[in-house]
């Protein structure tokens, strides 16, 4: 290399290698600098912390947390054991056993199968709403719910006790944030294969 | 004698409890200088944060490794904490009182070498942590005991420095002593600040705190000479450095902001019974500020690098006290007129 060396960029700066003042080798004035910039902080009344359990930061609408599966107008199960969404789940989190409906439970369940297990591991659970897009029956949506927390591993499998939202039409959880007219309209696309 | 007897377990409930209170305070203070609001679940405000603390302490498995020396594996913590318990014997807390017709002196014990016990007693704490991490038998675990004996032993020098000029000063050793040389003359720290600032420095070696918290640097040493160390041996370790901070923090009081003197209260012909306690109150008003800059100093100023520490003690400290101990002296020649 016989030439000066160009620049690679033309941001790059001189390092400047000067000794020391006696001022800045001293060291006190930049602690006590620095001191006084800590101590500013100290008595700053207003403080970012958000107390978590009590207060919640706003959460988006559409916020994918803890799954609810939906019933009918009347109260019917709408889930009818199809498996589209275990399949559906990249984590493999979802597992369910199939069962059919007798005679007298018409009031139960939507259609002449249903679910009689159907459990979702949570920490296996990615929430990507994969589920919920594959379910052919609107039966499974994810909610504004956050999972709670525990001590201990099996909580964390959820069942249909926790699943199922309530009979009580007063006690439903809403979902039509999720639903929004795009969703609807997706879903009532018979050319994609699960809507068919 | 039962009177010194009571005030000494007092001083001892007092000592601890402050220390309790200072892994409290530190971290309320770590938080507001952060920006944060530190613990508050535990009571209110989270004052009975220092009781969970030493409940989750107890209740952790206690293990010794299995190449550990076992006897002096016990020994290390348990010197660590009796070395800090016993330096605050000789510190005056107050004057003299009189309760229920007997005269009390607030002060453990008034020995005429008050400050060589505290040089002594710090000198024996080196030993716990060196004992702790020579007998942890792990390769970071004796690092770290090495830094703090190295460390610890390079700053007593510079803070010995000090205290010849302050006994220059003062004339006594004693430390009661010192407290009515103050009181006649005025505090230390306007006769000595090149003194007293080398010897705050000096202050942040002894005890480990930040930024000279080398031996348990946790980024170089996992945590340093109490790495092995679990449960309340662990525990005996944190609280001997809060306990030593507190302990530190009334010496610097003593020796060069006048103890428990509150400037001008003699003239006001009050009580002595209550000129007494105030004394008192101001001796713990002018320890919890320092408790307080410690604190200050660990959450604002990063940690030191082994060699900038070592050629601060030896190459900046120690000359400047040597310089500090010429002045004074040609100040007493000055003053006394040869």
């Amino acid at each position: 290399m016989s030439t000066a060396m160009q620049p690679l960029t033309s941001r790059s700066k001189v390092v400047s290698d000067k000794k020391m003042t006696l001022l800045e080798r001293i060291y006190l004035p930049a602690i006590i600098g620095g001191l006084f910039i800590t101590i500013k902080h100290f008595f700053r009344i207003k403080r970012p912390t958000i107390q978590y359990p009590e207060v919640q930061r706003p959460r988006s609408a559409i916020w994918r947390g803890q799954h609810v599966l939906k019933r009918d107008d009347q109260g019917r199960e709408r889930c009818t054991a199809c498996g589209l969404c275990a399949v559906a789940c990249p984590a493999e989190a979802i597992t369910m056993v199939s069962a059919e409906r007798k005679k007298g439970e018409e009031h139960l369940y939507r259609e002449e199968k249903y679910a009689s297990v159907y459990e979702i591991n949570m920490l296996r659970c990615i929430f990507c709403g994969d589920c919920e897009e594959a379910c052919p029956k609107e039966a499974i949506f994810l909610t504004d719910r956050i999972v709670q927390s525990d001590y201990l591993r099996t909580p964390f499998v959820f069942g249909k006790d926790e699943l199922v939202e309530p009979m009580d039409k007063n006690q439903r959880i809403d979902v039509s944030k999720r639903q929004t007219p795009a969703v609807i309209k997706f879903k009532e696309n018979r050319q994609y294969a699960h809507n068919r | 004698m039962l009177a010194t007897a009571i005030f000494l377990l007092v001083l001892f409930v007092i000592t601890l409890t402050v220390a309790a209170y200072e892994t409290y305070g530190e971290r309320k203070v770590a938080a507001f200088l952060q920006d944060r609001i530190g613990p508050n679940r535990a009571g209110p405000f989270g004052i009975f944060q220092p009781l969970a603390d030493g409940t989750k302490m107890f209740m952790k498995e206690d293990f010794v490794p299995a190449t550990a020396n076992k006897k002096l594996f016990f020994l290390g913590p348990a010197i660590a904490m009796t070395t800090a318990l016993l330096t605050g014997v000789v510190i005056p807390w107050g004057g003299t009182v009189t309760l229920f017709g007997t005269t009390l002196n607030l002060q453990g014990a008034d020995p005429e070498i008050g400050i060589l016990y505290v040089f002594a007693m710090v000198s024996i704490g080196v030993y716990g942590i060196m004992l702790g991490g020579w007998a942890s038998n792990n390769k970071f675990a004796l690092l770290g005991a090495i830094r703090a004996a190295s460390q610890m032993v390079s700053y007593e020098l510079a803070m010995g420095l000090c205290i010849v000029a302050l006994v220059m000063t003062t004339g006594t050793l004693s430390m009661s002593g010192i407290v009515d040389y103050q009181i006649a003359h005025g505090w230390n720290i306007l006769a000595q600040p090149l003194g007293f600032l080398i010897f705050i420095v000096c202050a942040f070696a002894e005890t480990n705190r930040a930024p000279f918290d080398m031996p348990e640097c946790e980024t170089e040493l996992v945590g340093g000479y109490h790495t092995e160390f679990s449960s309340m041996k662990l525990g005996f370790y944190l609280f001997a450095e809060y306990v030593n901070m507190f302990i530190s923090s009334a010496v610097m009081a003593t020796l060069y902001f006048g103890g428990y003197h509150i400037p001008g209260i003699a003239g006001l012909g009050w009580d002595p019974t209550l000129v007494a306690f105030l004394g008192v109150a101001a001796m713990f008003a002018k320890t919890f500020f320092f408790v307080f800059f410690f604190m200050w100093v660990r959450w604002s100023i990063p940690r030191f690098r082994f060699d900038q520490l070592m050629n601060l003690g030896w190459k900046g400290l120690i000359p400047l006290a040597i310089l500090n101990i010429l002045l004074t002296g040609g100040w007493i020649a000055f003053k006394t007129g040869m």
